[in-house]
């Protein structure tokens, strides 16, 4: 039988064992249907899943509803929405009882004196041209203003068809503001005119992805084995889709044979009852689905799977590592 | 008791080996010492599967929250014996 010690020199051993026993649990929550802008492509609102359940307005009931969370295991709680700054008090609930992490679009400074270490992940959408084209601002100029040098702020920068050969511009900028990125794929679910990707666009961006870790290695928080799976759309030779996604919740997943999936995983609606079926919205077709974080999750289930040569269980600890610093498991 | 514990434990590396479909291992050769997370690289989901048999079989229940303490085929086979112990 390989053993994880056959497969890693000493260096590779130790960084193995500060993550092997993370038992990272994590659970996605909708903070609020309401968002301060409205993006084309984003599942959220493309899908209705705005209108799939009226907000919880009292506040002690979210406050009960997430003593019960971490009751049920739950030590990662992903906010997202909608746009959870606007509803800072619910934000707060969260952060005083679990590790959390916060999606933005960064219009909304955070206030640090109510939240002075909470994960912080501000979407950017490709470049200025991009932004306006199907966010309808240039957020950057307004997020780069309100995180400029945080220590726990991270750009979560959205590569578009478009920015093929023009990332490096856009990483820098994010450099020279102090904070670091990770790199994610847009999904395009609302087929916008020219932002969907074709299939030799996917070898040029992961070329340049691995280029861009390679020059800029502390301000990406990335690993060249999860370009892979991301641009592939494989892992170990396996295509991502329903029957290997990880990111379903627990009560909706009637799949046989079941897979390795996130244990205890569910995404709830605003209302604290409703129930989505996955981390995106089910109206995106899973074969194409280019979800950063269940991509990140499908490798970090599949463990066992990875412990065959020593490039492959170190590709995993890469994606691994890479997760637990994004969401302050372990540090930058 | 010995001799209990050692069933358990070939019954436990059997169980591990069939529903992990783990290579290259009976449960002759898989070494009760061997650390299931730092060494086979077992997770909490692999050990929920082992569980749920193990469960059945013998017929008591296995915390999700002991999972962190069952860290080799001895210390399970051990719980399981304290579990039935406490059962009759």
């Amino acid at each position: 039988m390989k053993t994880v010690s056959s497969l890693l020199n000493q260096e590779w051993y130790e960084r193995y064992k500060r993550i092997s026993r993370l038992n990272i649990r994590s659970s996605i929550y909708d903070v609020t249907n309401r968002c301060n802008l409205r993006c084309q492509g984003c599942f959220f609102f493309s899908s209705g899943e705005d209108k799939a359940a009226p907000e919880e307005t009292d506040i002690r009931k979210w406050e009960t509803f997430i003593d019960k969370e971490k009751e049920r295991g739950v030590n990662l709680a992903i906010l997202i929405g909608g746009e959870p700054t606007l509803c800072l008090d619910r934000v707060e609930a969260f952060y005083k009882r679990l590790p959390s992490f916060c999606a933005t679009n960064g219009l909304i400074k955070l206030p640090r004196d109510r939240f002075p270490d909470l994960m912080v992940g501000i979407s950017l959408w490709g470049d200025e041209d991009d932004e306006k084209a199907l966010r309808g601002k240039d957020t950057f100029s307004i997020s780069s203003k309100n995180y400029e040098g945080d220590p726990n702020t991270y750009y979560l920068y959205t590569i578009t068809p478009r920015q093929i050969d023009r990332t490096e511009r856009i990483i820098k900028k994010i450099q020279d503001v102090g904070l670091k990125a990770h790199l994610q794929l847009l999904s395009n679910d609302e087929n916008a005119d020219g932002f969907s990707w074709r299939e030799e666009e996917f070898r040029d961006i992961r070329d340049e992805m691995d280029a861009m870790l390679d020059t800029y290695p502390k301000t990406l928080i990335s690993s060249k084995y999860y370009h892979k799976v991301i641009t592939t759309g494989t892992m170990m030779g396996r295509p991502f889709g329903w029957n290997e996604c990880p990111s379903v919740t627990e009560y909706f997943d009637n799949r046989n044979p079941r897979p390795k999936r996130l244990i205890h995983f569910v995404r709830w609606a605003s209302d604290l009852k409703t129930m989505h079926r996955c981390c995106t919205s089910e109206t995106r077709d899973c074969t194409t689905c280019k979800d950063g974080a269940a991509h990140m999750s499908w490798v970090m289930v599949n463990k066992r799977a990875h412990i065959r040569t020593p490039q492959d269980l170190q590709g995993w600890i890469e994606v691994y590592e890479m997760f637990a610093k994004l969401y302050q498991f372990i540090p930058w | 008791m010995a001799v209990e514990t050692d069933k358990l434990i070939l019954r436990v590396a059997e169980v591990m080996i069939d529903e992990l479909k783990l290579e290259d291992v009976t449960p002759a050769t898989f070494s009760p010492e061997l650390d299931l997370v730092d060494e086979v690289g077992i997770d909490s989901m692999d050990l929920a599967t082992v569980a749920l048999v193990l469960q059945d079989e013998y017929g008591i229940r296995i915390d999700e929250d002991d999972y962190p303490k069952l860290t080799t085929i001895r210390l399970i086979a051990e719980y399981l014996e304290n579990k039935m112990q406490l059962k009759s």
